[in-house]
């Protein structure tokens, strides 16, 4: 790599030097410093959604509340990937979401790191996150657009199209795993019931190290004290 | 109507027009803006024009059919030139009586602007405590329009401005122009247009793009649409001095899919401006071009953000980018994209024939020109008002606005719609600036001005403006799509006298969050009325929590 491509930043009081045009989350997991993240895949395009990743970045003497999976490395920027603030924000959005799913394990293990409250907030209908995972991963990686989003705001939910998940969705359930509170195989489960009852497509051969007819992915709750 | 060729063409077509009119000749110009028209204004218009027919006075008056004055609160509006006679509440019924005192020179004494406390009459326009006060650079030729028409665009002087930009001035001149008359953006930001059309015009990656952002969903904002609606031309005609100076070919207009009057108005200015040669190739012979598109938004308040906007133009669904690398640079298919507001677009064609001194001789130190504003709420005259900037807030609420309805006390002002905020009424004397309001916690924003009454719930206030907003979102972002609704959950139950306590600390914690958190204004700006709040009316929201302010 040449010198002009390389950029010199701090993490976390760390001098990182990283290829120009990478995310302050890709200098960070390279410099081997976690940063949490719920709807970042490696596979899928920076979506920004979720906004756990939020680190303080200082610019110019500007202090700023960026995400990192789409903020791009700057020479002698100062990244701080924990404060007071960025705690915070990442306590009260886990809280937010606990609101949804409250024993999804990954929310589980953020919630004790950030010291958030499972009941703090109104109890919500639905345990979808809306982190998109599985919308992204499908029309992505996929290319079968077989779940999309549906409605805005706090309305806004996952479905799946019956016409294409009746083709494709038993055959790959890859999105099932992705899925940080299980929601996704729970939906397509829905709407097989509700759209095409005992039509699904089964795969034509096991994939492998699966058993035939059955991949469901078991919800496992954590049991909190 | 053939094209124009050189502006001196249009120059010769500019005099026709006003040749063949007679100044002296009586018009009659009723508005036809959303209020008016929501008051049936068309019967009105339609009945003049029965009246014209039926007693063929077509040589002696002229009936035309308008944009918005201003004055919503007395409509149906009708004024008379010359002289400007003011007629109030004007009724089909009424028509007749017009139309004969108009020919003899009178005026209709009972149809006339009466002060509710004086019984004092005003007949002309600049007489009337309504518009007195005002400086109506942009909305003064609104009752001289019918916004159908390019050739009353014309009389009045318009597209010399583009005529002066093209002939007389480079590029850079122009942005210079812009840059010296300080000219900020009216959508909400304050950000300096001309720093704004600089960064697209420096940017290296072609084409480039400018773009008029008339989405306007602000709650009680309803400005920029009067000013698209009744007079397309001048905005048009900002945008094409823009895309001259920023090296744009190809423009966009986005608003609003709802709202049927500006989009045939808006439609009907790009065929006839394209038709005289003011859009398409080598306009004027000067050897520029551009084109411009109507867009439409699919019907939610983020549409308006700028680089969702941007998506929505492109096909995409209307959701915010990160804009860490701004819009101005990469936008539209990642292309550089300039846009403004309406109201920006429309004050770029004074600021070229005018000149930057004299745009910055009004105004405060730091905001130049004058602001559109909604006046609305618990006010006696609602309306759309234009003043200097710097402007108090009492001349707005008291002298324009006429105080605050049936004989009730001021509590406090609110500015900025649902992104906005409230203050308590003894900062009344406030200058109208995008700084000065922005630190006292009610930035102007787009420019809604909400009066609000001694009786005013403040914590219902914050709840309902929530309500507004938790449906605009798009969701993508956990902060928003999330915050918001638990806020106005809190809220609701405050408001119902279930609040409970941990229940402020609540609201401040998710205030903060959707704040620092979201990925666009909309959230990020969603909790400032209720931050606002908290600032000026927190013994109000302790009130609603068991154990008040102990308890918090």
């Amino acid at each position: 790599m040449s010198a002009t491509s390389e950029i010199t930043l701090t993490i976390d009081d760390k001098e990182v030097k990283v290829a120009a045009g990478m995310t302050v989350l890709q200098a960070a997991q390279q410099a081997g410093i976690h940063i949490p993240t719920l709807c970042h895949h490696e596979k899928l395009e920076a979506f920004g959604g979720c906004r756990l990743c939020m680190v303080e970045v200082e610019a110019r003497g500007w202090t700023s509340y960026v995400v990192s999976c789409l903020y791009p490395v700057a020479k002698d920027i100062v990244v701080r990937t924990r404060s007071q603030k960025v705690d915070k924000i990442r306590k009260v959005i886990v809280e937010e979401l606990m609101a949804h799913a409250p024993d999804a394990p990954e929310l589980v293990r953020l919630a004790e790191e950030y010291g958030a409250d499972r009941e703090r907030f109104e109890r919500q209908e639905s345990f979808c996150i809306v982190c998109g995972l599985c919308v992204r991963y499908c029309n992505e990686v996929k290319h079968e657009n077989a779940v999309g989003f549906i409605d805005n705001g706090a309305k806004r939910e996952i479905s799946f199209i019956p016409e294409v998940a009746k083709k494709v969705c038993w055959e790959c359930q890859e999105c099932f795993a992705l899925c940080p509170t299980s929601y996704a195989q729970a939906a397509y489960l829905l709407t097989e019931a509700l759209a095409f009852p005992g039509q699904r497509k089964e795969p034509s051969r096991p994939a492998k190290g699966t058993q035939a007819g059955r991949r469901v992915i078991p919800i496992m709750p954590i049991m909190t004290a | 109507m053939p094209k124009l060729q050189s502006a001196a063409e249009l120059e010769k077509f500019r005099a026709e027009i006003l040749s063949s009119r007679d100044p002296a000749r009586p018009c009659i110009a009723v508005c036809a803006g959303a209020a008016c028209d929501g008051m049936d204004s068309a019967a009105v218009a339609a009945a003049f024009l029965a009246a014209l027919d039926q007693q063929q006075l077509g040589d002696r008056l002229e009936v035309r059919t308008t944009g918005c004055h201003g004055y919503c609160e007395k409509g149906p509006n009708v004024v008379v030139t010359p002289g400007e006679i003011c007629y109030f509440e004007v009724q089909p019924a009424d028509v007749a009586e017009i139309i004969a005192a108009t020919l003899k020179g009178e005026v209709v004494d009972r149809l006339v602007y009466q002060d509710p406390n004086t019984g004092a009459k005003a007949v002309h326009m600049h007489e009337v405590p309504f518009y007195k006060h005002q400086m109506r650079l942009l909305m003064g030729d609104n009752p001289k329009i019918d916004p159908m028409r390019i050739d009353d665009y014309l009389a009045v002087g318009g597209y010399s401005a583009l005529v002066k930009a093209l002939t007389q001035m480079s590029q850079d001149q122009v942005l210079d122009e812009v840059k010296k008359a300080n000219l900020r953006g009216r959508g909400g930001g304050g950000f300096p247009a001309g720093s704004k059309w600089e960064t697209t015009k420096k940017a290296p990656s072609m084409p480039k793009y400018v773009i008029v952002n008339g989405h306007e969903g602000e709650s009680a904002a309803f400005m920029d649409r009067a000013m698209l609606t009744g007079n397309p031309h001048k905005v048009l005609e900002g945008l094409i001095i823009g895309a001259y100076a920023i090296g744009a070919q190809k423009g966009f207009m986005y608003t609003r899919h709802d709202m049927p009057l500006l989009e045939k108005h808006v439609r009907n200015a790009l065929v006839q401006a394209k038709e005289y040669g003011l859009l398409g190739e080598n306009i004027l012979g000067s050897g520029f071009d551009f084109e411009c598109e109507l867009h439409f938004d699919v019907g939610i308040f983020v549409s308006g953000e700028s680089s969702a906007l941007m998506r929505s133009i492109e096909g995409n669904p209307p959701e915010p980018r990160p804009k860490y690398i701004r819009t101005s640079v990469s936008g539209i298919w990642d292309k550089p994209s300039n846009l403004n507001n309406v109201e920006t677009w429309a004050n770029v064609p004074q600021i070229i024939s005018k000149g930057a001194e004299w745009f910055t001789s009004i105004g405060s130190e730091k905001s130049k020109g004058t602001k559109l504003i909604s006046l609305s709420g618990n006010v006696v005259n609602s309306g759309i008002v234009e003043v200097p900037m710097g402007t108090p807030l009492r001349t707005l609420a008291f002298d324009i606005g006429g105080g605050v309805r049936d004989g009730k006390t001021l509590k406090a002002i609110h500015f900025g719609g649902a992104m906005g905020g409230s203050i308590p009424a003894d900062l009344i004397d406030a200058p109208l600036d995008f700084d000065g309001m922005s630190k006292l916690g009610a930035p102007i924003g787009a420019g809604g001005l909400l009066l609000m009454d001694e009786d005013t719930d403040m914590v219902e206030v914050a709840r309902y403006l929530l309500d507004f907003l938790v449906n605009e979102s798009c969701g993508k972002c956990a902060p928003c799509r999330e915050g918001m609704p638990q806020m106005l959950h809190i809220l609701t139950n405050m408001t119902e006298g279930k609040g409970k306590s941990g229940d402020l600390e609540r609201l401040e914690d998710l205030a903060e969050v959707t704040g620092l958190g979201s990925l666009c204004a909309l959230g990020k700006t969603s909790a400032d009325p209720l931050k606002s709040m908290f600032r000026y009316f927190k013994p109000e929201y302790e009130a609603r929590i068991p154990g008040g302010s102990e308890a918090k």
